[in-house]
Formats: C-alpha cells, structure tokens, sequence
C-alpha cells in the first residue's frame, strides 16, 4: 500500500471514521440476473366472499339497523373485495343483549368439558378450512400466503386446540381458588393478524365461560365473519359469539356500553389510552396489547449470518406490521460493518409482490393510510439526517407496497427511533458496551419484546434481566406458541394474553 | 496493512443450528414452476459430476458412464452433457479417453480417498499419477483424525501441498462433513480449504452416513461467500452424496442462488456429486417437456 493511502486511512481514523473499509466492499453479488422463480400463484378460485357482509348476531346474520355499509379493499390490487356492515349504537346493543342472554341462559350454564367441546370443533373447523382462510386473509389484509398459510391459520387453530384443553381444567389452573366467568367481554382487534387476534381474544373467553362481542378492523373484516359461519356450521350456541363489524365508533360503543364486564384490546397506544380513560371508574376489566418498538441487539459474538435472517423475521415479517417487531437494531460496533453488509444483501433477495404468490416474501402494506404513513416515516427520517438504504427488488405499479428500508446513521433522539412505524422500516444503531445496549434498548416508552443474539448463555440471561418488555427472545425473534404468555411492559400494555396467564383476565375469583 | 490475511483457525465461528436450518427450510418453501423449473432441471444436469467409485468398478462401467455423461438421454440430443465423471485414479485414462472431444471433464478421487488414512508422500504420488493420467479435477479428502485433534496447521499445510502436486487441474477438498459433525467445524474447514488453496469444497466422500445436507450445504455456501468478500476470489461447492431426487437438487439451487447470487449458478462453480440423480433429473425434463411419466424403464442406468 503506498504512502498517501496510508496517510488517508489514518486521517480517516483520527477523523472519528469507525474504521477503514474492507478491501472488497465494492464487491456486489448479483441475485437477479440468472434464474427468476416462475409465478407460483395460489388458486383462489374455490374461495367464496360475497358481495355483502351483515353483522353476526345471535347465531345469524342480521342487517345493521341504520343500513350503513363500509367497503373492503385488496391492498394489492386497490380493488373493492365486498361492503360490510357499519356498526352503530343499536347494532352493538342488540349484540351485547344477545351476548348477555347466551352467558345466563346457556353457556354459562355449560360444563366446562361441554364448553371445551364446542372449542376443539371450532378449532378443527379452522383446520379444515386453513387453505381458504389463509387466502382471503392475504386477499384481505396484503400478506403472503407464505406468512398466513405457515404461520397465522395454524397458530389460530393452535389457539383454539390450547384453550379448550384449559376448559374443564379452570379449577386445577388455579388450586385452591374458585374461578368464574365474567359475563360479557367486549374485543377489539387490529388487522395485523385479524384472523389469529381473533383467536387471542375469543378462545381464552370461550374457555373461560364468557360470551363475546367482538369488532375486527375496518380494513380487515372478512375473516372474522368467515369465522362467525364457522361458529354458526358448528352448532355454538346463539348469542355466544357475535361480531360486529365497523371502524373506530363502532368500536367506542362496545367500550362505553354499560352491560360490557370486559373490554380486550390490542391495537395502537394512542387508542389504548382512550379506551383505559373511557372505562375508569366502570369497573370493567382491562387488558391491553398496545404498540412497540423492539430492541434486536447483536453481540459481536452472536452468530451472525443466523443473526441477520433474524433481523429480517423481526422487521420484515407481515410487512413490519407487528407490535412486537424488532425495528430497532443495536449492533455491537465490531460486526456493525459486516453485519450491514450481509443484511443488506439479504435484503435484495427478498421478494415483494403480488401476496398470493407462494414466492412472495413481503406484501402489499395493509391500506392505504398505513401506506402514507410509513411514506411519511421516510421523508422523516431524511429529513433527520439518516442514511436510508432501500434493495433494489421491483414493485409492483398498482397496490400499496414498500421496499423493506434500513436507516443507519440514526442518534437515539430520532423519531424514526422513538415512534412505532408498523412498516417494513429498521433503523440501526451500535454499541459498544453491554450497558449502553440495555440503555438505548430501554430508552423508550415501550416495552413489549426484545431480541438478542449472542453465543453466550450467560450473556443472554443477563441482558434479558436488564431489559423492560414483556417478551425476550435469544437468538431468534418472532416466535410464537398458545402456550407462552404475550404482553407489555410500560406503554405496550396491561396484561396478559396466551398460556395460564392467559387465563387470568378472563376470570375472577 | 497486510495483504495476507490468513485468519487464525483456532477462533471458531460461531454458528446456530437451529437458525441454519429454519433458513433452509424457508429456503425449501421456495416454488419453482413452468419455465424456472425446466430451466433448473437442465442446469442441474449441466453440473453433474458422475459418478462412480466402488472397488468393482471396471473399464467396461467407466466407459458406459462416460457415454451417458456425454448424451444423458439419445432422444433429446440437446440437453446438456454432464459437468464432469468422477472415478478414481487408475480409471482415469480410459475416461479420459472415452470423453475426449466432448467437454465433460474427468474427475478423480486422490489422497488415499476415502479415508485419507495414508502418509502425506503416498497422498502426493497418488494425486501426481491421477493427473499424470490426465485428470482435470482432483477430488481429495482431508485428514479428519488430524482435524478433530484440533491439529488445523497440518490440514492446511496438508492441502496446500495437494494444490501444488495438482499443478493445472482443479482442486477439490472433501471435508466429510459428516465426520466433523458440528457446523463449526464445518465452517472451520471450509475456511481452512479456501484458504489452502482450493477451488471446490465438497462436503462428502459419499461413503459415510450423512452425506450432503442442506443445513451443511448452506453453511458451506456462506463460508464462500464471506471468503469472497474477504479475497474476492470466487470458490466452487460440490454437496455429495445422498442426492438422489431432481426436487432435491432444485432446492440445492435455491440456496445457492440466495445465498451467492446468479454467478455461482454453473458447472464451473457449483457441481452435484451423484450418480441416481442425473435418471430422475431425465425423467422430470421429459415430463416437463411431454407431460407425462416416462417410467423409469426407459432411462438407462449407467
């Protein structure tokens, strides 16, 4: 090397520069220009969704009282998939009056082992109809097929198949205390994950003894009333399951309906602080799964090429929709540049496009205000000086899609560092001690999950005791099982949802 | 600042079975249809390096494999021929002879293959007489006993002394993956090979259970790819033994693809070493390019 290089390297070290570039890191491997996969489209043509959708009440489909209807769209496509039902005060009053009458007349009267069997049907019933679910959830929603085919219909059945096991088992859960049932529960879910919210929130309540309404998200609703004509084929009896579909409004009337014992939510923070305002003092039971922003930290001694594709499962699985995503790396300074390098050629092998495609990686964003809003998110973090990388994948012309994006050069104050974006969107910050990892992780309102990825056990025990959110993973990241409790600390949340502890909110004692 | 940048072997990668092979699995998820599957039946075929290697092999077998690797199927002519044949040394000139003119190279197993159980002299000799008979590809196997003693100079040294008695033809180094066990130790070899000098890590001699897999192939596959990063200096992968299915080997495609990108997709730097594997590619093409089955009376077995 000659002398002025070396004079240059040096000045770049002096300058503050992290360390001079490898030799090679104008290297560029080509994932694109030889052999593109053939489309390998799902056939949705055995799938049926009407024109109109009504609400599900009382065992049957009934119009809504003020003959409001909203409309559905395929994100992919920006087409117009069906009309559903606009709730309003009568129609959530007629659904908790039906969910009251269910709970005295029948189901609380039920066995535990007679309510466990109604469950283990619905969660059979889920199974056989998976294929169909998980296309319209994809249609519906924008994910891949791959992600709800693999992951949101079979954890949904699971869900099912779980609890009704816990149904007849509710005294031996709790030795020594007598458990009972609430009354009505009110839930509202978000439509990251419409079909598996569905199932957090409704197994649990059924297990426990409770009658349920509940309200999907607007841009999401089709699954959910799938699933009420599973409840119907399955003989549930009337009034034990009712949903009623509509967008915000709709969902403050079932908050604010005074024959509701339980109110069960999970979508954003902003709305979760509403909800907790509106019920004080009612005596209604709360549980809360709000919003996050997750601290992925990498040691230098973590595996690393494992470590990336868990960086990619933690922020670009369902298109980053997903409250405990890890959207914040840290990385530890001495792997930062190779661990950049090898997850932005990772990146460009993802593939995002049409989501029924079996070879599509990452979906259309879920509608289109989302859409705007990450854009916004982008234009932020610009402006905040970040360094933004995006891969070079095409996307298609039509539909609300956005290539998965990295900011480096982000500082902690940053909002692209502060605010959940719920987008394909990490920003990547180093470390160099453990103790600054657990301080910048922790340097947030939220606290709902974590990830961290080193060799060492010992290390991972440590970390995960420093760490404030309610679920850590180690060496891994978006793992999920019925079994395994799942909420936030701080402002991700107030209790529990999945294992026993799922239990708890659900009872009383 | 160095140049040579020879990493110290006693460090190990770390790496996590469990993530190895959830990536793989994704990777498996990958649906290769129409157009992108024909196209990767005929490559796959292209990178054969068939095969056979048992102690009763004779001219007559050499010679039918060698006119199989030619023209795998008479009545499609245009398919491609195979990579390479693969035999052991003193079957090397009548492939040699039998392939002339046709661009399929001969391959041969050296180094006291497949244990490697032998003085690093007797090793040398016999690499020189392979390619002295005209290999273009030497296929040796690395001294495991030595490796899991943590004895890593002595492989490194060992293999560089192949590469230099190899001379022009290419150098292959068996690793025998399913002997070091661990993907560590996987990783380590690999690293240890590429930097010794080889242009082809191979995973397995074929002769011990397991041979190929795919987590093994992966990381293998990554090694090359960090080496590349490192030296920019590109490095050939051969999986072997226990390929049996055209499916399988798509998958093998797959990984390599997402992993090293499109330029590693041809025979000079990925190569199946098989020999049930090249009828089941056959019999997928027909059917790809007919629509129907042909059974498998109608492919020869060579």
């Amino acid at each position: 090397m000659s002398d002025s290089n070396t004079k240059e390297s040096l000045e770049k070290i002096s300058n503050g520069s992290p360390k001079p570039t490898s030799p090679n890191a104008d290297l560029k491997l080509d994932f694109a220009s030889f052999w593109e996969y053939s489309p390998a489209p799902e056939s949705s043509e055995h799938v049926k969704i009407d024109d109109r959708y009504n609400h599900f009440i009382n065992g049957e489909f009934v119009e809504p009282v003020k003959g409001r209807y909203m409309k559905s769209v395929n994100p992919a496509t920006e087409e117009i998939i069906c009309e559903f039902a606009e709730g309003t005060s009568e129609d959530v009053d007629k659904a908790v009056k039906a969910a009251r009458k269910a709970y005295e007349k029948t189901w609380s009267k039920l066995t535990g082992k007679e309510r466990g069997k109604y469950i283990f049907r619905i969660a059979r019933m889920i199974q056989e109809r998976a294929r169909e679910l998980a296309i319209i959830e994809s249609i519906d929603g924008g994910k891949p097929i791959r992600e709800s085919r693999d992951v949101d219909v079979p954890l949904a059945a699971a869900h099912f198949f779980y609890y009704a096991g816990w149904a007849d088992k509710l005294n031996y859960a709790f030795p020594g205390r007598k458990p009972k049932s609430l009354g009505v529960c009110g839930q509202i879910i978000p439509w990251n994950f419409p079909l598996l919210m569905l199932a957090w929130k409704i197994a649990p309540a059924l297990a426990t003894g409770n009658t349920v309404v509940l309200k999907p998200a607007e841009s999401t609703p089709v699954t959910a009333l799938k699933f009420a004509e599973i409840c119907r084929d399955a003989g549930l009896p009337a009034g034990v399951v009712n949903i009623v579909t509509g967008a915000g409004a709709t969902g403050s009337e079932i908050v604010n309906h005074p024959d509701v014992n339980k109110i069960a939510f999970t979508g954003s923070t902003k709305v979760g602080k509403i909800i907790q305002k509106s019920i004080a003092g009612t005596g209604k039971k709360l549980t809360l799964e709000l919003g996050g922003k997750g601290p992925n930290i990498v040691f230098e001694d973590a595996p690393i090429d494992q470590a990336v594709e868990g960086i990619v499962n933690a922020i670009f699985f369902n298109q980053g929709h997903v409250c405990c995503a890890g959207s914040r790396l840290l990385v530890q300074e001495g792997v930062a540049e190779k661990l950049v390098q090898k997850l932005k050629d990772r990146m460009e092998t993802l593939i995002v496009g049409d989501p029924l495609d079996k070879n599509t990686d990452i979906g259309a964003i879920n509608s289109k205000a989302q859409f705007e809003r990450i854009q916004s998110y982008l234009e932020i973090g610009v402006n905040e000086g970040a360094e933004m990388y995006q891969c070079s994948s095409k996307i298609p012309e039509n539909g609300y899609f956005c290539k998965p994006t990295l900011f480096t050069n982000v500082s902690q104050s940053n909002r692209i560092v502060q605010e959940e974006i719920f987008g394909p969107v990490l920003t990547i910050q180093t470390f160099r001690t453990p103790e600054e990892a657990i301080e910048k992780a922790n340097n947030t309102p939220y606290g709902l999950a974590s990830g961290v990825w080193t060799d060492k056990g010992s290390k991972i025990f440590k970390t995960g005791q420093s760490i404030r959110s309610g679920v850590m993973w180690s060496n891994t990241y978006n793992k999920f099982d019925p079994t395994s409790p799942f909420g936030g600390y701080k402002e991700s949340g107030i209790g529990r949802e999945g294992g026993l502890h799922g239990l708890y909110p659900y009872l009383t004692f | 600042m160095s140049v040579l940048t020879i990493p110290d072997f006693n460090q190990t990668t770390p790496i996590d079975q469990i993530g190895v092979e959830e990536r793989v699995s994704r990777l498996n998820k990958r649906s290769i249809k129409k157009e992108s599957k024909l196209q990767a039946l005929k490559l796959a075929l292209s990178m054969i390096d068939h095969t056979t290697l048992e102690g009763k092999d004779s001219e007559g077998k050499v010679i039918q494999l060698c006119s199989k690797a030619r023209l795998p199927y008479a009545p499609m002519p245009n398919l491609p021929h195979v990579a390479a044949v693969c035999v052991y040394p003193n079957m090397v000139a009548t492939a040699k002879k039998a392939l002339q003119g046709t661009g399929v190279k001969v391959a041969s197993v050296a180094t006291a293959f497949p244990s490697g159980m032998a003085q690093l002299h007797i090793k040398l000799d016999d690499t020189r007489y392979a390619v002295s008979e005209g290999a273009d590809e030497i296929d040796m196997v690395i001294s495991r006993g030595e490796f899991l003693k943590g004895n890593y100079t002595f492989i490194f040294d060992e293999i560089a002394a192949i590469k230099e008695a190899c001379g022009e033809a290419h150098l292959k180094v068996i690793l025998e993956t399913g002997e070091l066990e661990t993907l560590e130790n996987v990783r380590k070899a690999s690293d240890i090979a590429m930097h010794a000098g080889a242009d082809f890590i191979k995973t397995s001699t074929g002769k011990i259970s397991p041979a190929a897999t795919q987590p093994v192939t992966l990381v293998m596959l990554e090694a090359i790819r960090d080496f590349y990063r490192d030296t920019g200096s590109m490095v050939g992968m051969k999986p072997a033994g226990g390929i049996r299915k055209a499916k399988e080997a798509l998958q093998y495609l797959v990984l390599v693809k997402e992993t090293l990108g499109s330029a590693w997709l041809t025979p000079e730097w990925f190569r199946f070493g098989a020999s049930s594997l090249t009828n089941d590619l056959l019999m997928q093409i027909v059917k790809q390019e007919t629509g129907v089955y042909q059974s498998i009376n109608y492919f020869s077995n060579d």
